[in-house]
């Protein structure tokens, strides 16, 4: 039940085969058994009861909200939600109780979905692993302690008993991929049908693609920003997490649209998309960006991406090289622009209308040093420091004016393909499987961020939609994901397209024997 | 030697310039929706974007564009047909986001002109015509409001968030009194367009001016800043006083700091500012949450909803005080002297356009005579009593067909404060208050008159002194004020004529 789609759990909802309360308990049980696991940072058992409670009661009169009502969702904890601890997986929100929500969570909730919990992320979203959070890393659901099979799949790999590991190994996890980890582990364990993350540089696309889920990053400006936390205003989006592309589009469905408190979002009304069950595949044109192999690249990732090239080929799909000349400088560009807006949004943090607050009395000065170092960790203090020197008076042009100037080039790369008759770009989501805690923790956060956002950033510069799917299953067992890009507001074909792939490669469903 | 025989010369020229913050007059901030009463309660006029609680947008105000283009066509400036918002950066403990969204690389309007009138009534006494030009006009946020004392800091973010324009003039003022003319003019064009109150009592406008003497033809000098004054009259005080401070010290030799400054109004001195921001970097940035605005400024531009319509304001533009002054004078035959004075006052201005529009032929200048005088008078004294236009009209009419004098206008202008029970014209009526024009009675309050100064008669008759004028005011006064004074000057012209020199 908990790992099929919403589709079939919103037909036994409907036909009372099934109700809302079960299906709640259900997944509050699931959360409780894969906690080791550290996808939540609050469980909101009450609220959840009180929202099933109602879609029971809506169901029972008749009366459902759709195919969402009565849906266990889990969101990233730095969208605001009205009442509930909102933390950023940061100490200087670790009280903050907002009194608003933010306008995805209120369009979910409008759906008639219940709410289960908050998820883990790196402070402020700054990361790229959800290893930087106060309340701890999340680990990923692959290749963990916890016992799982592996459906349908001819891959060698065997659930793995607690007891077979060592200490040493225990500590030796798969990291879940960030910022949006939490939420990413929450949608592959069952713990939700779905959940909201953010995608600045690639936080919703790289922890779904590590955890062998479908991540959506929609165009900018098509889901409101309105109580997500910023990184980067000018690239932040809501992202979407599910289990397959047709959940990830219900979602879409019920989230996008203009949004009168979020004036970056277009203004024009939303259509819903609704999934043709076969496109044309003849019709299609693939491009394959050279420029994203890189001696980083692992020989996995690259076999499945050509793999996959072809499967689009032989289904009469043209596949041809195109050049995104720019994509190297993309991520220096992108660490610039990143650092300044983080120094701009996080001045508000001052400790005096919300958040923590230091004791120092002797002046206003103090007590805001006090708060900021107490309150941030160290990831997000350098990049408010570098932020703040790039915009500097005498380095404005030599950085932030620069960068916006690359990003043009790179925005304008994507545009020059899709002049050349380019539907839908294919690149690899992140360079590997899932590195290890060990592994990964041994570079900085900035050196983290620099590899795992490689083949994901340049859609957030270009605004452009981008999906991940998961392709299929690592020599270790672990999930290899691929991405497809779209021009603006190309949802409807992308998802299309990443539907028929989906079907095509039918990749292996884990599940959890707890 | 000679550096100090040069700063001895008296022939410092002064150079101001002004920068003044207008809040724009509308019913909520200019980026949320919480209101703008000056009144309200602390922190109760508070949307979760002006305490910046994380993940709040920026949701542009329209109304407040609307009001600042409104302003800068009054005051003849170009638009661009797209501006864009910045963030400048400071930490202040009433600036809740850290930073302060503004115009800064593009703004709203540039290159605009106020021509005003500086006038000055008193024994210097000025009245000429003057240009300041206008660099540009933003739209930009007000902060919060600290309130210190010994113990601790509070914050009133009521005003965080407050629609201001801000009016940067070039620096070709050269004194006080220029300043205060054009703050009083801006005032007045302000509060016609309905785009400001500018009620400085409230700080709805705040002035900083940019103070600067240099010697004709060397460069300019370095200026001081004095921040935030508060009144048109502390606006000349407060430059003039500055002006002489700079100038005493370069007669001593001394050098003049670039420095911000206050007004205490008190004390009457220009003081340095503790200096909270000395030299700050305000690491400006673009604002990533407001599109850039777009205006439509010519017809060949399609109208699209989220524009604001140039052209459209422009049909709504009111008659403007420079010209209602020129249209009074050509139209009404005032003078330029009481066309400013006229316009100057907000009540009696109205009070004017509503009597002339009433009655086409109305004596303009008798109007404008007890409106200025009397009326003015009247406001002066008791703050806001205000007469009614009808009763106005009333006694200018009188007075112009000699039916009343200016004395007995006053009387019956006194008797309507006290009470609004009757109109000007039953006053007269009532009291019996016309003029005495019979030749009777007037013969009769001249023949009192001569009684009563035998002596002045006598030596008039003797050609010793002339006693025409004090049997005259003799006759005013025994006939109460009522006796038409033109002929009661006949009447003694004729029937006692002065033989003296």
């Amino acid at each position: 039940m908990l790992s099929s789609s919403i589709k079939s759990v919103a037909k036994q909802l409907k036909s009372s085969t099934l109700s809302a309360s079960e299906l709640c308990e259900a997944t509050l049980k699931q959360i409780d058994r894969t906690k080791s696991l550290n996808a939540f940072i609050t469980v909101t058992h009450d609220t959840a009861r009180e929202h099933a409670k109602q879609s029971d009661e809506r169901l029972s009169r008749g009366e459902s909200k759709g195919e969402l009502d009565g849906i266990p969702v889990a969101i990233k904890d730095n969208f605001c939600t009205q009442g509930i601890l909102t933390s950023c997986g940061s100490h200087m929100l670790s009280n903050f109780i907002p009194p608003y929500d933010a306008t995805v969570v209120s369009r979910l909730r409008d759906a008639g979905t219940v709410m289960v919990g908050k998820c883990n992320l790196d402070e402020f979203a700054m990361g790229s692993g959800t290893v930087d959070s106060i309340y701890g890393p999340t680990q990923n659901v692959w290749g963990s302690d916890l016992p799982y099979e592996v459906a349908g799949s001819t891959a060698k790999h065997k659930s793995v008993s607690k007891k077979a590991y060592s200490k040493s190994q225990q500590e030796d996890w798969h990291i879940a991929g960030g910022s949006s980890g939490g939420s990413a582990v929450a949608v592959a364990t069952g713990a939700c049908f779905a959940a909201l993350g953010s995608d600045t540089g690639g936080s919703t696309r790289n922890p779904a693609a590590y955890c062998g889920v479908v991540g959506l990053k929609p165009s900018y400006g098509l889901v409101s920003r309105h109580g997500l936390i910023p990184l980067v205003n000018s690239l932040d989006v809501p992202g979407i997490i599910a289990r397959s592309v047709e959940d990830v589009t219900l979602i879409l469905n019920t989230i996008a649209g203009p949004d009168v408190n979020d004036s970056t979002t277009v203004k024009r009304p939303y259509e819903a998309i609704s999934l043709k069950d076969t496109i044309n595949t003849r019709a299609l044109r693939i491009g394959i960006p050279k420029e994203y192999h890189c001696s980083a690249m692992s020989t996995e990732v690259q076999d499945i991406w050509k793999r996959t090239a072809s499967i689009f080929e032989e289904s009469g799909a043209t596949v041809t090289e195109v050049s995104l000349p720019h994509t190297s400088s993309s991520i220096a560009c992108y660490s610039v622009l990143n650092q300044c807006e983080v120094a701009s949004n996080m001045a508000r943090y001052d400790g005096l209308r919300f958040g923590i607050r230091g004791n120092e009395t002797r002046s206003t000065e103090q007590l805001f040093a006090e708060t900021r170092s107490k309150g941030f960790n160290e990831v997000v203090r350098s990049r408010i420091l570098s932020g703040n020197y790039f915009l500097l008076k005498q380095n404005y042009e030599k950085y932030f004016v620069k960068a916006l100037k690359v990003r043009r080039l790179i925005k304008e790369d994507f545009d020059a393909v899709w002049n050349n008759n380019i539907d839908l770009l294919l690149t690899p989501t992140t360079l590997s499987q899932a590195p290890r805690f060990q592994e990964f923790t041994q570079h900085d956060n900035q050196t983290q961020c620099v590899t795992q956002d490689y083949c994901t950033q340049p859609a957030n510069m270009a605004g452009i939609p981008a999906i991940t799917l998961p392709i299929s299953l690592s020599q270790e067992g672990l999930p290899l994901s691929l991405q497809l890009m779209a021009p603006m507001f190309k949802e409807r074909t992308l998802l299309e397209a990443a539907l028929w792939l989906q079907q095509a490669i039918s990749f292996p469903k884990l599940k959890l024997q707890i | 030697m000679s550096q100090f025989s040069i700063l001895l010369s008296s022939d410092w020229k002064p150079v101001v310039g002004l920068e003044i913050h207008a809040q724009i007059k509308s019913a909520s901030k200019l980026f949320s929706g919480a209101g703008t009463d000056f009144y309200t309660p602390t922190n109760r006029s508070v949307a979760l974007l002006d305490a910046a609680l994380p993940g709040t947008l920026p949701v542009l105000n329209r109304r407040c564009v609307e009001a600042g283009v409104l302003t800068a066509l009054a005051l003849s400036c170009d638009l661009n047909q797209v501006s864009t918002f910045d963030r400048k950066h400071y930490f202040y403990s009433d600036l809740p986001a850290g930073y302060q969204i503004t115009q800064q690389r593009s703004p709203l309007a540039r290159n605009g002109l106020l021509k005003f009138v500086v006038y000055k009534g008193g024994k210097d006494s000025r009245l000429y015509d003057k240009t300041s030009y206008i660099h540009q006009i933003q739209l930009e946020q007000d902060s919060g409001r600290s309130l210190h004392d010994d113990e601790r800091s509070l914050v009133d973010l009521n005003r965080a968030g407050l629609p201001l324009m801000e009016l940067v003039f070039k620096p070709d003022l050269s004194d006080g009194e220029e300043a205060a003319s054009l703050v009083k003019e801006l005032c007045l064009i302000l509060t016609r367009l309905g785009t400001c109150s500018c009620k400085m009592e409230e700080g709805a406008l705040r002035v900083d001016a940019n103070v600067s003497v240099h010697k004709e033809g060397m460069p300019l000098g370095v200026r001081t800043e004095i921040k935030n004054i508060g009144s048109i009259r502390a606006v000349a005080n407060a430059i003039d006083f500055e002006i002489s401070r700079q100038i005493q010290s370069l007669n001593k030799g001394k050098q003049i700091v670039n420095e911000t400054r206050s007004w205490d109004a008190q004390s009457s001195k220009t003081v340095p500012m503790r200096d909270k921001e000395e030299k700050q970097d305000y690491r400006y940035m673009p604002e990533p949450n407001l599109p850039p605005l777009h205006l439509r400024v010519n017809s060949s531009q399609a109208m699209d909803a989220n524009m604001v319509d140039v052209l459209n304001l422009q049909n709504k533009l009111p008659e403007l005080p420079n010209e209602l002054r020129q249209r009074f004078q050509n139209d009404f035959n005032l003078s330029r002297l009481q066309a400013v004075r006229l316009v100057n006052e907000d009540v009696l201005l109205s009070q004017f356009v509503e009597a002339m529009e009433e009655k086409k032929d109305r004596n303009a200048i008798i109007l404008t005579d007890l409106l200025l005088n009397d009326v003015l008078a009247h406001l002066n004294e008791r703050g806001n009593e205000c007469f009614k236009v009808k009763d106005l009209g009333e006694i200018t009419d009188m007075m112009h067909s000699g039916k009343i004098n200016k004395s007995i206008a006053r009387n019956i202008l006194k008797e309507l404060s006290v009470s609004s029970a009757l109109t000007a014209e039953q006053i007269v009526k009532e009291r019996g208050w016309t003029l005495i024009t019979d030749s009777k009675e007037i013969e009769s309050f001249c023949h009192l008159a001569m009684k009563e100064y035998d002596r002045v008669v006598k030596k008039h008759q003797a050609g010793k002194a002339n006693g025409w004028k004090t049997l005259e005011s003799k006759a005013w006064q025994i006939s109460e004020s009522r006796a038409d004074m033109e002929l009661v000057k006949e009447w003694f012209r004729k029937h006692l004529p002065y033989k003296g020199k």
